[in-house]
């Protein structure tokens, strides 16, 4: 566990590094994120990710996306679908830690 | 003590010689019997425990309330207002919603991941379940009662069940001519054992005719307009309607004259107006009307949108406080609640229909995801997510008159819906 939770640290801090943004959301904004990513985001993307009115947000659904794509498409929406864009609720930070949390499943 | 004194000798005159005669002649050839009295003691036993956990009573007060993120359903009494039974096991319950039998003792819970769950309501437990699709979304019942339908997202198309058993029916795919699958959303029951839905990704409106079960007759309008998202059918189940999100407007189809084909109302209603980010879609549900008018929500807009039922034209915008989710009206037309999309669902407001404004509003707590009303409006149950509660307010004093626990509530069903067409 202890090691997990290190092995996730140190690939966020990477994360955060290649990708130029700031230090990953705290732990109070991550489990707020988690809750929208579940009630919100699940509305559409089911509470289980597997997809519903839009499409399915598992891990395997996300694999060959890019993740600037990924963080472009919620902060500002899909033109055309009724994709919102979240910026105003998201910051770029939120956003790309959602995108990893997608990645690696969490929360299902 | 007379009386008492001279029934003694009467006993013993009458009974006393009697009951020695009746020990030797009338109980002893009775002895074989003893094993069978003894099971039928048991069976009388085991029948009065069913009894218990089935009591005879009406089910036409009762309801059921999605528990969403912990796939269960509470059966809850709307006299008593108190929870009666919690069932378990349903799958995924986001965006859930449900039907009942015509005798309202059986609900149909339509569950995301596909599962159809039919719920004893008077035992209070699951009856039968099927897992039917990958990806689902909403059912009807027909208008006889026999058949439940489901419209999935994938595969898209509308599968038919027999109510008694869950037994599938029929099959009907949302292809079109080129092969394109879609998703089904707005699936409604119509008269005539007829089921009416719209295609979200093709812009298309069907019509099934189930009159016979084993050879269903289905009719296609195409070009309904961009992304129908959701439908509803008039109480006297003549017009369909369903919300565009693609556009600003909504199509309209006469179940009695569909030789006229689909038309288009409230065509451009927020033209020239930004719309807004939609963080929740709107649902059209039921029929909010009062007299000539119908209350529907807008799209990406902060309005409710009045429209005259016979000419189908805008009568007027309501401001609201946020972009409407439901838009529902109180039994007798007097009063349409709205709740909103997030981030401003917390808060529900009510229009008065006569002078079209927002005559009261209210914070019953984040997430305020569903609103039901009693069969004649004199209560309303509201859903509050994010606080994990129900609760039940007096409709003419805005009071709350009691609260429920409910985890992560979304949709109320009360069993009144048995009767109503298109819900």
């Amino acid at each position: 566990m202890k090691q997990n939770h290190y092995k996730q640290l140190v690939f966020c801090l990477l994360a955060a590094m290649v990708t130029g943004s700031m230090a990953a959301p705290d732990t109070d904004r991550q489990a707020e994120l988690l809750y929208l990513l579940k009630h919100d985001c699940g509305s559409c993307h089911g509470m289980t990710r597997k997809g519903g009115l839009g499409p399915p947000l598992l891990p395997e659904n996300l694999q060959d996306q890019s993740s600037e794509l990924l963080v472009n498409t919620v902060l500002d929406g899909r033109p055309g679908t009724p994709m919102p864009p979240w910026r105003g609720e998201l910051s770029e930070q939120d956003a790309r830690w959602l995108i990893e949390a997608m990645r690696r499943g969490e929360g299902l | 003590m007379k009386t008492h004194k001279g029934s003694v000798p009467f006993f013993r005159k009458h009974c006393g010689e009697v009951m020695p005669y009746r020990r030797k002649r009338v109980l002893t050839p009775y002895v074989p019997y003893v094993p069978y009295l003894l099971l039928a003691l048991l069976l009388t036993a085991m029948s009065l425990a069913t009894y218990a956990a089935c009591p005879v009573r009406g089910t036409g007060d009762l309801g059921i309330v999605i528990e969403r993120a912990s796939g269960s359903v509470l059966v809850v009494d709307t006299t008593a207002r108190k929870r009666l039974a919690r069932i378990e096991g349903l799958g995924d319950l986001s965006h859930a919603s449900v039907v009942f039998s015509r005798d309202e003792r059986y609900a149909y819970v339509f569950g995301r991941d596909g599962g159809l769950s039919k719920i004893d309501l008077l035992c209070g437990r699951l009856d039968k379940r099927v897992l039917q699709a990958g990806n689902s979304i909403v059912g009807a019942i027909s208008q006889d009662g026999s058949l439940v339908a489901v419209s999935n997202y994938t595969p898209g198309g509308v599968k038919v069940f027999a109510a008694d058993s869950l037994q599938l029916v029929a099959d009907l795919p949302a292809r079109d001519k080129a092969g394109h699958s879609s998703k089904v959303v707005g699936l409604v029951d119509a008269p005539g054992n007829k089921f009416v839905y719209s295609l979200y990704d093709l812009g298309e409106l069907r019509i099934a005719d189930l009159s016979d079960p084993a050879a269903p007759v289905v009719t296609t309008f195409t070009d309904i307009g961009r992304l129908p998202y959701d439908g509803l059918i008039t109480p006297d189940g003549r017009n369909y309607i369903a919300g565009l999100f693609g556009e600003d407007g909504l199509a309209l189809l006469d179940l009695w004259h569909p030789d006229e084909g689909v038309q288009r109302i409230l065509d451009g209603y927020g033209r020239g107006e930004e719309k807004l980010p939609v963080y929740k879609m709107p649902h059209l549900e039921g029929w909010a009307v009062a007299g000539r008018n119908v209350f529907i929500p807008a799209v990406g807009h902060h309005e409710v949108l009045v429209v005259d039922r016979y000419s189908w034209k805008e009568v007027a915008r309501i401001p609201v406080h946020g972009q409407p989710v439901f838009v529902v009206a109180r039994p007798d037309g007097r009063q349409v609640w709205v709740n909103f999309a997030h981030p401003l669902n917390d808060t529900v407001q009510v229009i008065d229909t006569q002078s079209m404004q927002v005559v009261h509003s209210m914070q019953p707590g984040d997430g305020v995801l569903h609103m039901e009303f009693a069969p004649r409006g004199e209560f309303v149950w509201l859903s509050v997510r994010d606080i994990d509660q129900v609760q039940v307010y007096d409709t003419e004093s805005f009071e709350r008159i009691a609260t429920l626990e409910a985890e992560k509530p979304s949709g109320i069903f009360f069993t009144a819906r048995a009767h109503r067409t298109g819900l």
